[in-house]
């Protein structure tokens, strides 16, 4: 295990594979010399050069579509998109073109294309630049989405992403780009889906996404200090969402709770807690709980933004009224 | 009418069509017009579903650029794309039976009409999203690219698509990366049921090329051979690695949009203007002066295409329909 950024993490898996695979190439904004507006692509381009790392106009609905195209004539793009907010701009391309390609060819083409968009608030970039955008691709079938919570997981997840075969979408998060975590670099390939329990707890059962993960282990020591012991789950895959692991917690713990960084209306939440209701409705003690974001845009002023997102204070504090 | 060009290459030379090369164009452009009339009967007859677009009228186009494509060329077309996927020798059969929705169709019919394709012989895909081809073309353009065997990338469109954010994305990368596809707009003068004039600043949609300093050419898209001779120049310049060209071929669709349209917002002397200038009879009839063709042999070849067609649309729907109980929707959507 190596101790680096959720960064570092992202730009291991890409420079590892694209060794590994000269049909790997990644499209987005600034990401050829300047190595991406985040950094996440720092090298590549002096590593593989222009064909391989390409700087695109900042046009997301041209690369994404071409990434499209690149893939279903036999190579394995990646296409970063800047700002997770940026898929409103090529919303068409992934889902009407990307997630039904395979599907409207009768199963002939396959799609092994990734598409990374970096989200989420708390860096004081305002409304048009702070969206998670976890959610919004959740109706679509024939797409997979994937949110890495930890450098290991940004590390594994979008290995196992890139080696796919068929379209991924993995939402980053840039408030985690610079925290540091243990990674298996060189390790085993990880499930591409399916959630992964992180703290063991008998009380209440805690599933959140992305930034949201952290702050809620954070949630789950505040809780043992009252002696309340959560069993915290980062759902890693919104598609296929995989609530096996959760349902037989809740049987254990009764109370469920749904932290994530967007709204409630059309937050995943909502379908975590009716899988689980449908599951294990016996075993409820409470109804489902969800921390979420205001249902409005995210405000600039820091003391505003700070306010919005979940914190662990908050994050207790629902369990505590569910337990 | 007379071509124009924006820019030219002098260095590029056109493979001069030989006489089995034009009977087998007006062949083509036979067959598509066949299909599609058999389309037309088996939609009234209810075997089609839902809507379909046909391109009779439009026949030049599929069958010229069809020519001068290799078969390891991509080729990516729109909802009205039947003519594009008969040029590049799809099933007929298969092709009905798409439309039929059986189990049989090229897409085992989970596609439909507006989405016939086959990744085998280089249709990467058929669009129902106006415009939205074009940036997937663009990466079948740096596929080619990349595998550096001289392939190119062909995309069709209207001239409706030319007014949608991703037609201006696609030509501008397609341009700044130097990438070798041919932009191919079949210009019929109609978006949906309104004329270009209502919803473009011009009708010459060449113009649009300007803007991306695109090579770029306009022809008369209902005179086969120059459709030809004006796709192998393209072509020739993309395999060179001379970039990308906007080709604009000025046409008609005899039809309306679709097959719910009667089409009744069209000036009639425009209608018998265009009906006038018939792809398939302008070239039967300089095919006769040619002295390779004479109206019997013309009509024993439509009467041939008419019985092929009939054929495999009969074939098709004697097929049967999918199996709702046995179909495995997850092994279509994901590999």
């Amino acid at each position: 295990m190596q101790e680096i950024t959720y960064r570092e993490a992202i730009l291991a898996a890409l420079q590892e594979e694209m060794r590994r695979d000269d049909k790997i190439l990644i499209m987005g904004e600034d990401i050829g010399p300047s190595g991406g507006p985040f950094k996440t692509c720092q090298g590549l381009y002096e590593e593989f050069g222009a064909a391989r790392v390409r700087d695109t106009p900042i046009a997301e609905t041209g690369f994404v579509g071409a990434a499209l195209g690149l893939a279903i004539t036999g190579y394995r793009p990646i296409a970063e998109i800047m700002f997770a907010d940026f898929l409103g701009v090529c919303f068409d391309q992934i889902v009407n073109s990307i997630a039904k390609h395979r599907f409207m060819s009768g199963g002939k083409v396959k799609a092994p294309l990734v598409i990374r968009a970096i989200g989420g608030a708390g860096l004081r970039f305002a409304a048009q630049h702070s969206q998670t955008g976890e959610s919004w691709l959740l109706s679509v079938p024939g797409l997979t989405i994937v949110c890495p919570s930890s450098p290991n997981e940004a590390y594994g997840m979008l290995r196992a992403a890139i080696r796919y075969d068929n379209p991924v979408v993995v939402f980053e998060h840039k408030a985690l780009l610079s925290t540091k975590g243990p990674v298996d670099i060189g390790g085993p390939i990880p499930p591409l889906t399916g959630p992964k329990m992180l703290r063991e707890g008998s009380d209440a059962t805690i599933v959140a996404s992305l930034a949201m993960v952290g702050r809620s282990l954070e949630a789950a020591e505040l809780l043992a200090k009252d002696g309340i012991e959560a069993e915290v789950f980062d759902i890693r895959s919104l598609r296929p969402m995989i609530t096996g692991p959760i349902v037989e917690s809740v049987k254990k713990t009764n109370i469920l709770l749904t932290v994530e960084e967007q709204a409630q209306v059309g937050g995943w939440g909502a379908e975590v807690a009716a899988q689980v209701t449908d599951a294990a409705f016996d075993y409820l003690d409470a109804p489902p709980g969800r921390v979420t974001l205001p249902d409005f845009p995210v405000p600039y002023s820091p003391p505003l933004e700070d306010s919005v997102i979940p914190s662990p204070e908050r994050i207790a504090a629902a369990v505590k009224a569910l337990v | 009418m007379k071509a124009k060009t924006t820019t030219r290459t002098a260095k590029t030379k056109v493979k001069p069509l030989t006489d089995k090369d034009r009977l087998a164009l007006f062949r083509m452009m036979v067959r598509i017009r066949e299909f599609e009339e058999e389309v037309q009967r088996s939609y009234l007859e209810g075997l089609v579903h839902g809507t379909t677009h046909l391109c009779q009228g439009q026949e030049a186009v599929a069958a010229g650029t069809g020519f001068v494509f290799r078969d390891d060329d991509y080729v990516g077309y729109t909802y009205r794309g039947h003519g594009h996927c008969l040029a590049r020798g799809m099933d007929e059969e298969g092709a009905f039976a798409e439309l039929f929705g059986r189990t049989t169709g090229v897409c085992g019919g989970v596609g439909g009409s507006m989405h016939l394709t086959d990744i085998d012989k280089g249709l990467i895909g058929a669009f129902g999203i106006v415009g939205g081809g074009l940036p997937v073309s663009v990466g079948a353009g740096v596929t080619a690219q990349m595998n550096g065997r001289g392939q190119l990338s062909a995309t069709f469109f209207g001239d409706g698509a030319t007014n949608i954010g991703a037609f201006h994305e696609a030509m501008n990368i397609a341009q700044v990366w130097k990438l070798p596809v041919l932009f191919i707009c079949e210009n019929n003068l109609y978006g949906e049921f309104t004329r270009i004039n209502h919803s473009t600043p011009y009708e010459d949609l060449i113009r649009r090329a300007e803007g991306y300093a695109m090579n770029a050419v306009q022809v008369d898209g209902n005179d086969v051979e120059a459709v030809y001779a004006a796709t192998a120049e393209a072509a020739a310049r993309a395999r060179a690695g001379e970039g990308p060209s906007f080709i604009e071929c000025m046409t008609y669709r005899h039809r309306g949009h679709s097959r719910t349209d009667p089409a009744k917002y069209r000036d009639p002397k425009e209608v018998e203007a265009w009906l006038a200038r018939d792809p398939l009879k302008l070239y039967e009839a300089a095919l006769i002066k040619r002295k390779l063709l004479t109206r019997e042999k013309a009509e024993a070849i439509i009467a041939e295409e008419r019985a092929r067609q009939r054929a495999a649309s009969e074939r098709a729907a004697a097929a049967p329909w999918p199996d709702t109980d046995t179909i495995d929707y997850a092994a279509l959507t994901f590999a």
